[in-house]
C-alpha cells in the first residue's frame, strides 16, 4: 500500500449524549478514492468535518497529511480542497470573483490566480456565465462551480460532501465526469454519499457507515461479493397477495428481502430462479433481474434501505 | 475544456506561513470587493446623511437656537459647532454597524461564505479581523465624506474642527466591533433587527448628549450616555474643536473607555467566529 494521507484510529465525535462517529478506523491512501456510505446522519458529514480540520474530534487518533488537525488546521487546510453538502459561495459575487477571492484565502499571487480562473470557469462549463452573479446560477452550476473552487489552490486532497444531491441525471453525470477526470490526475478524492450509484462509480474503496459506525470496509465490487450475491431476483405479486406467496418463496432461495412492495431474492442466476418460481405455479406480475448492488449490501448490513 | 496547465499541487503553491501572517487582509480584500458593489448607494447615504441633517437640524434648529440664545451660544459655540463632532461620531457609528453586522450574519447564516473561507487556511480569528478591517475601510470614508459636506455647508466654524475626525472613527470602530460580537451569537436576526434599530440605535442618539448637553437630561437617563461610544466620542471631538470644558481625568476616561469598548468587541468576535465556526 502506497503512503497514508489520512489515517483515524478509534476516531469519535459527540453532541451532547448523541455519538455521532463511535471509534472508528479507516486510512486513505495517496490517489486513492475513497467513499464514506451511508444514510443521513450516519456521521458521514461529521467525519468530513473532522478531516477538513474545522471541527475538532473528542477521542481519537486523526493524522492528515501527517499532522494532526488539533494543532496544525491552517497547514493542514492549505492542502484540501473542500467541496461542503450546502453550497457556500459569495452569492453577491461574479462566477470569477468567487474563484479569484477563494484563490486569495490561500495566499495565491493575483497572476497566478486570474489565470487558474479561466482554467476552472472552463473546466466547470460555465465561460458563458463568467461575469453573471452567483445567484443567477442553477443549481447544478452552482456545484460545479464550488467544485471549481475547491480546485483553485490544486490541492492533494479534495473532500467532497454529498457532491450531487438535488442535481438532474444530467447534471451528475457531468460532474461524474469531471471527477473521474481528477481522479485520472492523481488527485486522492474522499467522497461522502448516499447514491449507491455514484460510489460504485467513483470510489475505489470505501466504508459503509450506519449510527456512527463502520459496518463493513472494500471496494465496490469485493463488498457485493462479501455481502451479496451476483444476482438479484425483484418480484412483485401486489399488495394483497405478497403474504401468501411468503413462505413459498423462502422455500426457493437461501435469502430473500421483504420490502413492502416487493421480494428481493438473492440468488447466483436469476433467471432460473424465475423459471422455478413459474414452475411451481406462481405467476408474479413484474419480474426484473439485475447484479447485486451496494443498496443490496446496506441491506443485508443494517436490515434497511439507503433512502427511507 | 481540458486542463491545459500542468497540476503543481498544493504543496508547492501554497505557503501556509504567509496566510498566517496576511489571512486577515485576504478576508478584508474580499469584503471590499463586495462592498464596491454597492458603492454608490454607499456614496449617496453618505452624502444625503448630513445633508438633511445640516438642512434640518443645522439650519432650521440651530437657527432657532442662536437666535434665541445669541452671543454667548451653546456652550459658548454656534450650534453646529456643538453639533458636528456629535454627527461625525453617528455618521462613523452608522457606518461601523452596517459594515459589521450584516457581513456576519451574511457569513453565518445567510450565504455561510465564513465557513467556506474557514475551510482554506484561514482562523476564524483572521476572518473576524478581516470583517472588521473592511468596516473599519468604511467608517474612514464614511466619516471623511460627511466631513467634507459639512465642509462645503459652511458648518465647520473651528479650524481644529477637523480633529473630530480620529474621535469618531474611533468611536465608530468600537461599537462596531461590540455589533460584530453581538451578531456572531445571533441565531434569530429578525428579532435583533427590530431591538436594535428601536432599544439601542435610537436612544443611543437621542440620548447621548447628541443635541444637549448630557447633563440636561435628568440623572436617572444620564447612564445611556455613559454606556454610549457616542456619547464619549462627542466630549472628546467637543474638546478637540472648540475646547470645550473637560478634566484631565474625564479626558482620559472618555478616551479610556473607548479603547476597552474597541477592545473587548474584538476579542469577543474573534472568540465567538471561533466558536460558531467549529460547531
Amino acid at each position: 500500500m502506497s503512503e497514508s494521507l489520512i489515517s483515524a484510529r478509534g476516531l469519535t465525535k459527540k453532541f451532547g449524549d448523541l455519538v455521532a462517529v463511535d471509534g472508528i478506523d479507516f486510512d486513505v491512501s495517496k490517489g486513492e478514492s475513497f467513499g464514506l456510505l451511508g444514510p443521513n446522519g450516519a456521521g458521514k458529514s461529521t467525519v468530513m468535518r473532522m478531516i477538513g480540520a474545522t471541527s475538532q474530534r473528542d477521542a481519537g487518533v486523526l493524522t492528515i497529511l501527517g499532522k494532526d488537525p488539533d494543532k496544525h488546521g491552517p497547514q493542514i487546510r492549505a492542502h484540501l480542497g473542500v467541496v461542503p453538502q450546502q453550497d457556500n459561495l459569495d452569492t453577491e459575487l461574479s462566477v470569477v470573483e468567487n474563484l479569484y477571492i477563494y484563490g486569495r484565502y490561500f495566499g495565491l499571487p493575483r497572476a497566478f490566480v486570474k489565470s487558474k480562473v479561466e482554467e476552472l470557469v472552463a473546466f466547470a462549463q460555465l465561460e458563458e456565465k463568467r461575469n453573471a452573479k452567483v445567484q443567477s446560477l442553477s443549481g447544478g452550476m452552482k456545484r460545479r462551480l464550488t467544485i471549481a473552487r475547491a480546485l483553485v489552490s490544486e490541492p492533494e486532497i479534495l473532500m467532497l460532501d454529498e457532491p450531487t444531491t438535488g442535481l438532474d441525471p444530467q447534471a451528475r453525470h457531468i460532474l461524474w465526469d469531471r471527477l473521474f477526470r481528477l481522479k485520472e490526475q492523481g488527485v486522492t478524492l474522499v467522497i461522502t454519499t448516499h447514491f449507491m450509484d455514484e460510489a460504485e462509480q467513483l470510489c475505489d474503496r470505501l466504508i459503509v457507515m450506519d449510527k456512527g459506525k463502520i459496518m463493513a470496509e472494500g471496494s465496490p465490487s469485493s463488498l457485493i461479493k462479501d455481502y451479496s450475491t451476483k444476482e438479484v431476483l425483484e418480484v412483485r405479486f401486489g399488495s394483497d397477495r405478497n403474504q401468501e406467496v411468503a413462505d413459498s418463496l423462502r422455500a426457493m432461495c437461501q435469502r430473500i428481502e421483504e420490502l413492502p412492495d416487493r421480494f428481493l431474492m438473492y440468488t447466483e442466476d436469476g433467471e432460473s430462479l424465475l423459471e422455478k418460481i413459474y414452475a411451481s405455479g406462481l405467476h408474479p406480475k413484474t419480474s426484473l433481474v439485475r447484479r447485486s448492488s451496494l443498496e443490496d449490501v446496506f441491506l443485508r448490513l443494517t436490515g434497511r434501505t439507503l433512502i427511507e | 475544456m481540458s486542463m491545459t496547465t500542468i497540476r503543481q499541487g498544493s504543496a508547492q503553491l501554497v505557503n501556509s506561513e504567509k496566510v498566517r501572517l496576511r489571512g486577515a487582509l485576504y478576508v478584508a480584500e474580499a469584503r471590499i470587493r463586495s462592498m464596491m458593489k454597492w458603492i454608490w448607494l454607499i456614496i449617496g447615504i453618505a452624502i444625503a446623511n448630513p445633508v438633511l441633517y445640516l438642512i434640518s437640524v443645522g439650519i432650521g434648529l440651530g437657527g432657532l437656537i442662536d437666535e434665541s440664545v445669541g452671543v454667548a451660544g451653546v456652550d459658548g459655540v454656534k450650534y453646529l459647532t456643538f453639533l458636528a463632532p456629535a454627527l461625525l461620531a453617528q455618521a462613523a457609528i452608522q457606518g461601523a454597524l452596517e459594515e459589521t453586522v450584516y457581513p456576519t450574519i451574511e457569513g453565518f447564516k445567510w450565504n455561510r461564505t465564513f465557513f467556506s473561507m474557514n475551510s482554506t487556511p484561514l482562523s476564524g480569528v483572521q476572518i473576524s479581523i478581516g470583517v472588521f478591517l473592511a468596516a473599519f475601510f468604511r467608517t474612514v470614508y464614511t466619516v471623511l465624506f460627511y466631513f467634507g459636506v459639512m465642509w462645503a455647508f459652511g458648518a465647520l466654524d473651528s479650524p481644529a474642527a477637523w480633529l473630530a475626525i480620529p474621535t469618531a472613527i474611533l468611536a465608530g470602530t468600537a461599537f462596531g466591533a461590540l455589533m460584530q460580537a453581538l451578531a456572531a451569537r445571533l441565531e434569530n436576526e429578525n428579532i435583533f433587527f427590530v431591538v436594535l434599530g428601536r432599544f439601542i440605535m435610537m436612544p443611543l442618539f437621542l440620548f447621548s448628549g447628541t443635541f444637549f448637553p448630557l447633563t440636561s437630561m435628568p440623572f436617572f437617563l444620564q447612564w445611556i450616555g455613559w454606556i454610549s461610544p457616542l456619547w464619549h466620542a462627542t466630549e472628546l471631538g467637543r474638546y478637540l474643536t472648540y475646547g470645550h470644558a473637560i478634566s484631565p481625568l474625564m479626558l482620559w476616561v472618555h478616551f479610556l473607555l473607548l479603547v476597552s469598548m474597541l477592545v473587548v468587541g474584538l476579542y469577543l468576535s474573534a472568540r465567538l467566529f471561533t466558536k460558531r465556526l467549529a460547531k
